[in-house]
């Protein structure tokens, strides 16, 4: 259907323009999403950038950023008799500070993969003597069919652990703490959400160009291509290029369900720290959904990334994965050290896997 | 987890919907697109079970000939 969208020749004239516009200055530009990653590493759109336009990966994994100790809280809970977690592939192997869901598996914890909150609730349909509970992660993407689902009602033996977190928070905290960020592409699926309002208050504020951008090669030229030029020209706007699947306003169904099922709640984003009104938590009125109460669950304060792992600063996009010292050797796809290889849409799996030399 | 996959809509049921993804049929929720009128022949976008969007190929090719008009502007000398 967009096969145009990777005409080669196309990409290649934007990339010589690019070079051209660069020339003279130093341009830093930040995504925020796993599978813009795939894309850029994919296509080898760095190695038709010139070396004065560097894209580097930010905190676009979900996974990623899911701290350890609620990693830990869940995986507790999943030891203990007549209760199932149920959650995502990506989740399972990522490390928390004592033990993987994985692990606890492997130790008799009950835990189901699945691919969508309805297996869930089917799940916990079919089961009714038992508690499921969904441990719930991911972006504005994924928040909405939770929202959804809760605020239709879940089977009486079903709770949710959410973990869900927003990302214009993300990128307002990297604003004000990295000053080298020259503009973001904007996350593609989460906007079809939330739509262009949240980048336009954003790019006004830090002054900042913000392109929202599809995931084929020219989609990410393009993007690459506006904020470059929007720098030499002096101008901050936020430009939505992915109209084919956003709209500026967002889909206002699954913002009306997220406003009506959570609140936003400071919290902390695994190797990058605590990000104000960054988090998603159920709304009293949803109490009774919300697994943290019905189990009484702790969670601990402190979170660490594993010893030796660099994925903090890569989330933060301070280094990309080779110049972390475990890549590849002490870390990697099959045995993965700290979250960012763990996950498929991790920045330290998708190099290893697309852009290392071939042997 | 953000990887959304295009999709082409078979038939509508309710708030479910049979598509085709690359040739897999499978059933997706529409709930998030209520009111948006999905349809038979429609391409949405599903992300964990759930249709986020509906996909204009009207918007696809007007954005690709922006583009073309802007490198042929930018190439000029």
């Amino acid at each position: 259907m967009f096969s145009a969208l990777r005409d080669k020749e196309l990409v290649k004239a934007a990339a010589e323009r690019i070079a051209e516009l660069s020339r003279g200055g130093t341009f830093r530009i930040m995504h925020v999403c796993g599978t813009h990653e795939w894309a850029i590493t994919h296509s080898g759109i760095r190695d038709l950038l010139p070396g004065e336009v560097k894209v580097v990966a930010g905190p676009g994994c979900p996974v990623c950023v899911t701290p350890g100790n609620e990693i830990d809280a869940v995986a507790g809970l999943s030891m203990r008799g007549g209760v199932t977690i149920t959650t995502f592939g990506d989740l399972l192997r990522v490390p928390g500070n004592a033990t993987s869901l994985a692990g606890a598996k492997s130790r008799g914890g009950r835990v189901k993969v699945i691919y969508s909150i309805e297996d869930a609730i089917r799940l916990a349909r079919e089961h009714g003597g038992e508690q499921y509970v969904h441990f719930s992660i991911g972006f504005e993407t994924t928040a909405p069919m939770t929202a959804v689902e809760v605020v239709r009602g879940l089977p009486e033996n079903m709770s949710v652990f959410s973990s869900h977190r927003l990302i214009p928070p993300a990128m307002e905290f990297l604003l004000q703490s990295c000053a080298n960020i020259d503009g973001f592409i904007c996350p593609g699926h989460v906007s079809t959400i939330i739509g262009a309002e949240p980048y336009r208050a954003l790019a006004e504020k830090y002054r900042k160009p913000m392109v929202i951008s599809g995931f084929e090669p020219l989609d990410v030229m393009m993007g690459v291509m506006n904020i470059v030029k929007q720098r030499v020209d002096g101008t901050y706007d936020a430009v939505n290029e992915y109209r084919r699947a956003v709209r500026d306003s967002g889909n206002r169904r699954a913002q009306e369900a997220m406003a009506e099922a959570f609140e936003a709640r400071d919290s902390f984003w695994r190797g990058i720290g605590m990000i104000p009104k960054s988090g998603m938590g159920l709304r009293q009125k949803f109490e009774a959904s919300d697994a943290v109460g019905r189990f009484g669950l702790k969670i601990e304060k402190e979170d660490r990334m594993p010893e030796g792992c660099s994925c903090g600063a890569v989330l933060k996009g301070e280094v990309g994965p080779k110049d972390c010292p475990l890549f590849g050797k002490g870390c990697t796809p099959e045995h993965p050290v700290g979250p960012c290889m763990v996950s498929s849409e991790g920045t330290c799996a998708i190099v290893y896997k697309y852009a290392l030399p071939r042997q | 987890m953000c990887l959304a996959v295009p999709a082409k809509v078979l038939k509508v049921e309710g708030d479910h919907a049979e598509v085709d993804i690359g040739g897999i049929r499978r059933e997706a929720s529409i709930a998030l697109l209520a009111g948006e009128g999905v349809a038979e022949g429609d391409y949405i976008l599903i992300h964990t079970g759930y249709a986020i969007s509906k996909v204009s190929s009207e918007e696809a090719a007007e954005i690709l000939a922006t583009w073309r008009e802007i490198m042929k502007a930018e190439m000029e000398p």
